[in-house]
């Protein structure tokens, strides 16, 4: 049995979804698709039954990749039933989708989402009727609290087993033309929807504070401001103790070994990568993955983008192109696969190439071990303003080569909602999750690897190719391997390094303008390999190899402007 | 007039899209010629609109904001 979850962006879709696979379930982003869809193994009322969650769109004739992904899928695989997940507050809109799903011949069952929210609204709908109009059944239902998901999905095995329930409506009228299909959707709404008084809600109040020509735009920098301060403090709160623990915990397990010896540098190498996993990368990627996770559920980012749609221009984007870069601060894997959402190829490019040269997390673990730490935290801050500046540049000379043809703006703002802690510890941890498998095995490795290179010496050969360089940087030779193992995971290029350098005092191997340079470099030149599997699977490989191409470039010309001005200062 | 120049907080009609792309795109958004909208307010430095159409909220930015002509009601 294998039911979709089919609805418009912002309906509670994934909510749904997430309730009764909890993320425990088993659940696979497909690879060679360009947009994923989740799928997973429920138990429903005894029975196991396969779930898909589908993207969300407006149309199955839509024209951004997910929602013909979400088409596709629909039309070719074999699926039992049909969860049509509407916005019950937007009953109008919602039906214009459900119209497009009765002529698949599937059992649909409409799930009225939201009912909390539209009562709130005012909203009175008559269920009943509805059904009856539709021929499908139609069930109420509050997702995120869970109410409702029961006699959902009972309907739903009910239907998949019978799958001759006529659908009537479908029989009856040609709805094939989205005018058409417009004009009764909304029809049928104002049938069977009716909408008490409507006060002027908090959320109107709210908007007119969050959205403010002047008070916008301060609470945004407040807001984010505060977001990185906590996300730091935090992150230092835990990473000293933690580092001190396994520092503690190498010196004991490695005591029965000889120092020096070929067995002694293999596993303090691995030792020193789990510590660099643990230690300096998940103080800082859990607390942000948290933080990210409330804006995301309060609906915060989709005003972000209204307030900064403007100068978005100037860099030849739209405002919806702010979320990839909001997510790269994190992490640019998910700040290139939220690419997808914008309509234009040629906006996908741009914003994926821009977004890779947003300082990740894993980068602020370098330039806060590096330049905060030895230059204090105002030279990191004027590193990321700096940032900012190249960012703006690369783009407004990409947009001088490739003119603005974006179509504009096109945003639906979710009305605010308050997160659960239940949904964003899930969702933080699934992100983690991806860190913990992917990523930590291969700083592992790469550390073991690094170490044993060293103890044969056969890193003077890489150090010798990429001389070049790092002459051309005034960079020491040594920092050819942290470099190249840069690629792997960002975070190496900080653990190599002192593995390169022979200390973890990095002022007795580097001068403060060589730190600058350095941490200027690792900012910028070549994502990581996730990223760039991420950018292949976006883009396609020519673009994924003139973006790194191109990031050498900026890279290399960043750190030679930072260098001179460093030496200046 | 056009969306750009209509008043905030009034009742308007659509009555044509200036680009046949943008209609599809629209439509795609449930946004059709005939349905009724309002401008709700407008972003600092020539940024977007906050429309209300049927309830829902949504941003368009000024590109697509000056394709669309409207009435009112």
């Amino acid at each position: 049995m294998k039911f979709a979850l089919v609805g418009q962006p912002n309906c509670g879709k994934s909510t749904l979804f997430n309730q009764v696979a909890g993320y425990k379930a088993e659940t696979g982003n497909f690879s060679g698709t360009t947009v994923t869809f989740t799928e997973s193994r429920v138990r429903v009322m005894g029975e196991v039954v396969q779930l898909v969650d589908l993207p969300g769109c407006y149309s199955l004739r839509g024209n951004n990749p997910a929602e013909q992904e979400a088409a596709r899928y629909l039309s070719s695989r074999d699926i039992d039933a049909v969860i049509d997940v509407a916005d019950a507050s937007h009953l109008a809109s919602a039906l214009e989708l459900t119209l497009e799903l009765l002529p698949l011949n599937k059992p649909v069952i409409l799930a009225l989402n939201m009912m909390d929210e539209a009562a709130r609204l005012g909203f009175h709908i008559d269920g009943a009727g509805l059904q009856a109009e539709l021929g499908i059944p139609v069930l109420p239902l509050v997702a995120s609290k869970g109410r409702g998901v029961k006699g959902l999905f009972s309907k739903a095995l009910e239907a998949g087993k019978n799958p001759n329930g006529k659908v009537h409506y479908a029989e009856r009228n040609d709805v094939n033309d989205a005018i058409t299909r417009h004009a009764m959707a909304m029809e049928i709404a104002q049938k069977f929807s009716v909408q008490g008084e409507r006060r002027t809600s908090w959320q109107d109040r709210l908007d007119d504070l969050l959205l403010h020509p002047f008070w916008g735009y301060a609470i945004l920098a407040i807001v984010l401001l505060g977001f990185f301060q906590a996300v730091y403090g935090l992150g230092q709160l835990i990473e000293s103790p933690i580092l001190n623990f396994f520092n503690h915990l190498t010196s004991i397990l490695l005591s029965p070994l000889t120092q020096g010896s070929f067995f002694y540098e293999i596993a303090l190498g691995v030792m020193q990568g789990i510590a660099a996993g643990v230690a300096i990368v998940l103080p800082y990627l859990l607390p942000f993955l948290f933080g990210l996770g409330i804006l995301e559920d309060i609906g915060y980012l989709p005003r972000i983008a209204f307030l900064m749609d403007a100068l978005m221009h100037r860099i030849g984007l739209h405002g919806k192109a702010i979320v990839p870069f909001i997510l790269g601060y994190g992490c640019n894997v998910p700040a290139v696969m939220s690419t997808r959402t914008l309509e234009e190829p040629r906006d996908r490019y741009m914003a994926a190439a821009l977004a890779t040269l947003v300082p990740c997390a894993a980068r602020l673990a370098v330039v806060f071990g590096l330049v905060a730490f030895y230059l204090g935290p105002l030279a990191a801050f004027a590193l990321y303003m700096f940032n900012l500046l190249v960012i703006a540049l690369t783009g407004r000379v990409l947009t001088s080569l490739n003119p603005e043809t974006t179509p504009g703006l096109i945003l639906e703002m979710p009305s605010y909602r308050a997160p659960t802690l239940q949904n964003v510890v899930a969702k933080a941890w699934f992100r983690v999750r991806e860190f913990v498998v992917e990523a930590w095995p291969i700083l592992i490795v790469g550390s073991a690897v690094l170490a044993a290179m060293d103890y044969f010496h056969i890193s003077d050969v890489f150090n010798w190719l990429i001389r070049p360089l790092t002459w051309v940087m005034g960079l020491p030779a040594q920092v050819g391997v942290p470099l190249i193992f840069g690629i792997l995971r960002k975070e190496l290029s900080l653990v190599m390094l002192s593995q390169a350098l022979g200390t973890t005092n990095f002022a007795s191997a580097l001068t403060h303008v060589q730190m600058i340079t350095y941490a200027t470099f690792v900012m910028f030149y070549i994502p990581c390999l996730a990223t760039l599997s991420v950018l292949r699977r976006e883009l396609g490989t020519r673009a994924m190899f003139a973006i790194a191409a191109l990031t050498v470039v900026i890279g290399l010309l960043a750190a030679l402007l930072a260098r001179g001005v460093a030496i200046i200062l | 007039m056009t969306l750009l120049d209509a008043p905030q907080e009034v009742w308007l009609r659509v009555i044509e899209f200036k680009d046949q792309k943008l209609q599809d795109k629209l439509a795609g958004h449930g946004m059709f010629i005939g349905d009724r909208l309002r401008v709700l307010r407008e972003a600092p430095l020539k940024g977007p609109f906050m429309i209300d159409l049927n309830g829902r909220q949504i941003a368009l930015g000024r590109e697509v904001v000056k394709k669309i002509l409207v009435e009112k009601e």
